[in-house]
């Protein structure tokens, strides 16, 4: 077209974009096998322009993967070089410098060709089971240890699946099969995207994605400024302290608001640590982004130019920003941290804006089940990995309570029971909310929750545990009170740790209640009714009710005559 | 009297309840104010209009079929029982942990829904089933007696029951109701593994919550409008529509009414599978705009697509997730919030956002003259020339065009510097443009390739905006029946009854069982067959056998269709290449090496679909005459163009008109774009078809239109 679209036309194809995407994201949630990605979301997909610049990302998906998708093309078009760029290639990583911060996340970039012209790629990551190496945990001491390593390399060239490669990938993890199946997955997907992108260019009669991509990015830009130029100009120091492996871990953040960026600085924070609990810079760099923007400009979609104000440095060798070879396979435990670090700063320079301290980072645990060793197994018993994804409550906030059981900042979601005792011969016992987790308050802490896990008859198993808050509980904000810690028995009362790999015997069952989120202001303050109701509820017990809210000894029976009653308090 | 067959189709919306009576070859419908007090006195108002307009009694009438939003709303506006829910220890808050996400990652003051009974209305009985149905811990009646105790002074009239893995061993929720009927024998009582037995906790606990939450209110609705019936000298069967496309017994909706949810829609896309088989279409898709949102349904082979899980009452946009999971047979449908009476504003990227927030009919679209300010899309098309504002709905409401110019100016232009046309422009392409993304994203879901469908168009606001849609979606042909303001009441006496049942049941294909599977099927075949056969004692029942399969380690099912052969005569090699063949079409390849398995099995027990009379499409065409001149602006073609308009009541079959013209109807306005012919065709409808020398025209740069 001689003359460039209007304004109407730009509007229908950043729709059009972004729709683009979020179709090319759920055709990975149905093909993938990976219950990381299929039930959980742990994923991410975007359309890029031919600089690798992030044009729109889909929502489907992790704030984790947000700034790191959007950096990790860049990468791509250095390492593979533009001359060697080719209709029908595929290129592929686990680097988690260069992708999305540890091996276990698989990128696949896709060069989009319209009528022979190299006119953008898409780009897509999934957090698969396993890479080989030690498994999905803590406990190795450097990279090499956490599984095969994939350097920025063609899966496809013009066409022709690399063979040698899937040959060495088949050869060093434990559930080949699948993980070339979400290989194939990602690769589809990617061409999904890429056919609805030549349709959307035939139909508007683009050549290329230059004109959509200034409108796109000079809108994102000048309403990401906006928001940013209606902040004070100052800057802040926030801290928080967490278990960490066998030593604690601080981080230590300075969050400055310049005219027309915002920049987190985590000199002063932790150093590496020897397990893998470390966070390459892109990650951390991902959820700092991901509490500013959701707190001051949540309604801006994704891309390059909106995620480019929202600035982080940290000294190398942190335990944000790890480097090659620091063991980074559970990264998303120190990940998971940085909103609540980068809160306790911004709320000093906008206060009434932000929450309370959350559960942060997600519950999860991997099982791994196997005939019982100290008797004779019966015939059906057999191996099993079974990993699930748990949460504790949310920091209360400013206006609303936290949220029960509910992920922040992650946003993957949990697997139904009755599916994860499908997967294998584990048997969940109890998965319900905790009483009195949540930190009291004005507001108060969103709750935690019980899990019990066991094996069915004939198993035994070892836990690996990936919980945080045992002994550092979320803190409270303008008076709240803390949430509850972390804690993990076994039945039998044999104690055990938040975080790495244990023994559980046959028969034995693991007792855990996941952290609340901590409260928001005075409890006194606290309206009478919304106490009564949480006491109904059983959110509270009677004495947090007395104690810690002030509520009368007649109002309590009032409530407890209403609840015999069935009556909706 | 006559002996013919007289039926009465009855649709409860939230607006208008919509009556049509069929006798003898002719149809009468009329529209009356939903009673929501009382909604079976505007059935009767409704019942007795059309039998005075065909001039026959009401104890004529031979069959009614009814279908309700009752349910629907009080889901949405939590008016059901006194409901407690007994459940398994250790998962007392499945209904309210749901999937521990944010539907809405962006938005800090985020509210998650609340469940239908607080925490405290939930008990929970000691027993446990294991994943292969053994039991785990046993269940005692001294187990339950206490808790039915504590429920029983509590004075809950609906007791749900939902047990860990009940799908695959009922016999705990067997038990449990046996002692809720002994010391409570008034209490209504729904278990899940009779109202959806498949896995997945939190689908199915809220399923029969749902279901044992809107029981009584039901049940007493439907007693009171068989009595009304009955006083008024109807003396026939009552049956009411399900979700699933089909119609059962008015008994089995009072035992299941969790099943009547969103059965008015589901009417709309029976409807439209019906003009689908009158002119013998394979590829449909149904395309239902009202003043709230919009509807959109796939029919393939005259059948509309089913699913097996779907949401109600969104709290948040429509957006997925900020509702309630139902897991129940129910026509697949995409729901989104674009409709006439959705709003316009400009967001901080100064970009048209339109919906899903609606004017409503207070105070209504700015052209209403009701005090409305902000722009709606109905605003949208008076400014761009598609309504005709002084014969809107017959002429009872007068739009006013300046209105509409003040508040897209006041709330677009100005943002934008665009001027009320062009902001008019702009929110109609973006409102299409939402209602294309949703049906191609749909489409691709299901692996099919729109630019092979035709659209069939009803609901008041589809005919405004149908051409363009078809445009955006490279459908060459679009239908618009007549009487599509009362599409659902007509869909209704056009379902067959029908009933489907299903299981989860895990099978790999390497542990292949041809006895399991028959028996399975079989039983299954025979629960369907049994609620078909008590609407109808004689008539041939046929059995639709599907299974939902996925490589092993997937998440995701895809539905396989078999055939009674294939379901009656298992066999692996069959199954694999069923499923290899399907999923191939819809995600481009097979994957090697990975097994096989069957998750869901399901049987729908329907009668034969009623005889269809294929439409003989016109050949011999006569120009329309046309009924005055007329100016739209028509996007595709990128201008204001003047052309003429035409009244759809004076045109007989064969009438042609050419590229680009409006033809007016009481309720609406179909726009036929330069892109396209419309024919009128024997039955009434107005066929719009691609004119042969256009190509599908892209948006083109509206300022030159805008100045003219």
């Amino acid at each position: 077209m001689s003359q460039s679209p209007s304004n109407v036309a730009y509007q229908v194809m950043w729709n059009r974009l972004i729709s683009v995407v979020e179709e090319q994201a759920q055709a990975l949630v149905r093909t993938a096998f990976s219950t990381s990605v299929r039930e959980a979301g742990d994923l991410s997909a975007g359309v890029y322009d031919v600089s690798g610049q992030m044009l729109a990302q889909a929502v489907t998906g992790t704030p984790g993967h947000v700034n790191a998708m959007a950096d990790a093309v860049a990468h791509f078009i250095r390492r593979i070089g533009v001359a060697n760029i080719c209709d029908g290639d595929v290129y592929i990583t686990n680097d988690p410098w260069e992708g999305t911060g540890h091996l276990h996340d698989i990128t696949m970039v896709t060069p989009s060709f319209h009528g022979g012209e190299h006119v953008g790629f898409f780009a897509c990551t999934a957090h698969v089971v396993d890479i080989g190496g030690r498994g999905f945990g803590a406990d190795a001491a450097s990279v090499y240890e956490e599984g095969l390593y994939i350097p920025i390399m063609k899966f496809a060239d013009r066409g022709t699946v690399d063979e040698t490669l899937v040959r060495i990938v088949r050869g060093n993890v434990r559930e080949p099969d699948q993980l070339i199946g979400d290989m194939y997955a990602l690769a589809t997907c990617n061409e999904i995207g890429h056919r609805r992108l030549v349709e959307m260019m035939t139909e508007f009669e683009l050549s290329d994605l230059n004109g959509i991509a200034t409108f796109i990015l000079d809108n994102s830009r000048r309403a990401t400024l906006e928001r940013i130029a209606a902040l004070p100009r100052s800057s802040a120091d926030g801290e928080l302290t967490v278990d960490g492996f066998a030593t604690p871990i601080t981080l230590k953040v300075k969050v400055t608001v310049h005219e027309d960026r915002i920049v987190s600085d985590f000199t002063g924070s932790s150093d590496l640590d020897k397990k893998g609990i470390n966070c390459p810079l892109v990650y951390a760099k991902a959820y700092a982004c991901y509490a500013l923007k959701v707190a001051i400009a949540p309604e801006i979609p994704n891309n390059a130019a909106s995620l480019a104000p929202f600035e982080i440095e940290a000294p190398v060798n942190t335990i944000v920003n790890a480097v090659h070879p620091a063991p980074v396979a559970l990264r998303h435990i120190v990940g998971h941290f940085v909103p609540d670090a980068v809160y306790n700063a911004f709320d000093k320079i906008v206060p009434g804006l932000v929450p309370a301290e959350g559960a942060g980072c997600l519950c999860n645990f991997q099982v791994s089940l196997r005939p019982r060793t100290d008797a004779p197994a019966p015939a059906h018993a057999r191996r099993s990995e079974v990993l699930t994804f748990n949460s504790g409550g949310s920091g209360a906030r400013p206006e609303h309570d936290g949220l029960n059981a509910t992920a922040f900042p992650s946003g993957v979601m949990t697997m139904p029971v009755e599916a994860t005792e499908h997967a294998g011969p584990v048997i969940i016992w109890r998965k319900e909310l905790r009483p009195d987790s949540g930190g009291s308050g004005k507001q108060r802490g969103g709750l935690g929750q019980f899990m019990e896990v066991g094996a069915r008859e004939g198993h035994e198993f070892d836990i690996q545990a990936m919980f945080d808050r045992v002994n550092h509980p979320a803190q409270g904000r303008r008076g709240g009170g803390a949430g509850a810690a972390t804690t993990i028995v076994q039945d039998d009362g044999t104690p055990m740790n938040g975080k790495g790999k244990q023994f559980v015997a046959h028969g034995r069952k693991v007792m855990m209640a996941f952290p609340g989120g901590a409260g928001y202001g005075d409890p006194k303050e606290r309206s009478a009714d919304l106490v009564k109701r949480d006491l109904a509820r059983g959110y509270i017990s009677a004495e947090t009710a007395s104690n810690d809210y002030g509520l009368s000894a007649s109002d309590i029976a009032e409530v407890e005559t209403a609840i015999a009653n069935g009556e909706a308090v | 009297m006559t002996q013919q067959p007289a039926r009465l189709g009855v649709d409860i919306g939230g607006t208008f309840t919509d009556v049509v009576l069929e006798v003898g070859g002719n149809s009468f419908s009329t529209k009356v104010l939903t009673t929501y007090i009382a909604p079976e006195n505007a059935i009767i108002d409704g019942l007795q209009q059309v039998c005075g307009k065909a001039g026959i009694a009401s104890s004529e009438i031979t069959q009614i079929i009814h279908g309700t939003t009752l349910a629907t709303n009080a889901l949405i506006e939590r008016r059901g029982a006194k409901t407690a829910l007994i459940t398994t220890e250790g998962f007392r808050d499945v209904i309210e942990m749901r999937t521990e996400s944010r539907f809405e990652q962006y938005d800090l003051n985020l509210n998650l829904p609340e469940p239908l009974l607080a925490r405290h209305m939930r008990f929970t009985v000691p027993g446990r089933m294991d994943a292969s149905g053994h039991e785990l811990k046993t269940l005692t009646r001294a187990d339950i007696e206490p808790v039915v105790e504590q429920i029983k002074a509590a004075g809950y009239e609906s007791v749900a029951v939902g047990l860990i893995h009940s799908y695959l061993d009922d016999s705990h929720e067997q038990l449990v109701r046996e002692v809720l009927l002994d010391l409570m024998p008034d209490a209504m009582v729904s278990l899940s593994c009779e109202v959806s037995p498949q896995m997945r906790e939190y689908e199915r606990f809220n399923t029969v919550v749902a279901n044992a939450y809107i029981k009584p209110l039901m049940k007493s609705y439907l007693g009171r409008l068989e009595g009304r019936l009955r006083e008024e000298g109807v003396d026939c069967n009552i049956f009411l529509m399900h979700s699933g496309g089909g119609i059962i017994s008015i008994e089995s909706a009072a035992d299941f009414p969790v099943r009547l949810v969103e059965s008015g829609p589901a009417g709309g896309a029976v409807f439209a599978a019906n003009i689908a088989a009158r002119y013998g279409l394979d590829k449909v898709l149904s395309f239902d705009m009202g003043g709230t949102t919009a509807k959109i349904c796939l029919i393939k082979d005259q059948t509309p697509k089913t699913s097996r899980v779907f949401e109600v009452a969104r709290t948040y946009r429509f957006k997925k997730g900020s509702g309630m999971p139902i897991s129940i047979p129910v026509i697949d449908m995409v729901e989104i919030g674009a409709g006439g009476g959705s709003l316009a504003h400009v967001d901080a990227m100064r970009q048209i956002r339109v919906g899903p927030e609606s004017a409503g009919s207070e105070p209504g679209p700015a052209c209403y003259g009701r005090g409305g300010a902000r722009p709606a899309v109905t605003d949208a098309d008076l400014v761009l020339g598609k309504l005709d504002g002084d014969n809107f709905a017959g002429g009872t409401i007068q739009l006013h065009e300046d209105a509409s110019k003040t508040a897209l100016s006041a709330q677009i232009g100005d943002t934008l510097d665009m001027d009320a046309r062009e902001a008019a422009y702009g929110v109609a392409e973006v409102v299409d443009e939402n209602m294309a993304n949703a049906a191609r994203v749909h489409a691709v879901e299901n692996g099919e390739d729109l630019s092979e469908y035709t659209m069939i168009a009803f609901g008041g606001a589809a005919p405004l905006h149908a051409g363009r849609l078809c445009e955006k979606l490279g459908i060459d042909r679009c239908l618009v029946p007549p009487g599509a303001g009362v599409g659902s009441a007509i869909g209704f006496l056009r379902a067959p009854f029908s009933f489907e049942a299903n299981r989860s049941v895990y099978l790999r294909l390497s542990d292949f069982d041809p006895d399991m599977i028959r028996e399975l099927l079989s039983e299954l075949q025979n629960e369907a067959t049994g609620f078909v056969r008590t609407c109808d004692a004689t008539s041939e029942i046929l059995p639709e056998f599907k299974v939902y399969m996925r490589y092993s380690g997937q998440g995701w099912e895809i539905p396989i269709t078999l055939t009674k052969e294939q379901a009656m005569n298992p066999d692996a090699t069959t199954f694999e290449a069923r499923f290899i063949e399907d999923y191939t079409k819809l995600f481009g390849r097979p994957v090697e090496g990975m097994d096989i398995e069957i998750t869901v099995w399901s049987v729908n027990a329907t009668t034969p679909p009623q005889p269809v009379a294929r439409v003989t499409e016109v050949t011999e065409l006569k120009k329309a005459t046309m009924n005055g001149k007329c100016t739209f602006f028509d996007p595709g073609a990128g201008q204001r163009i003047n052309t003429y308009k035409y009244d759809r009541t004076k045109m007989e079959a064969g009438r042609v008109i050419n590229r680009g013209a409006l033809i007016f109807e009481r309720e609406t306005t179909i726009v036929v774009p330069s892109s396209r012919h419309a024919v009128v065709q024997a039955d009434g409808c107005i066929d719009m078809v691609i004119a042969s020398d256009a190509t599908i025209p892209p948006v083109k740069d509206y300022s030159k239109g805008a100045a003219s």
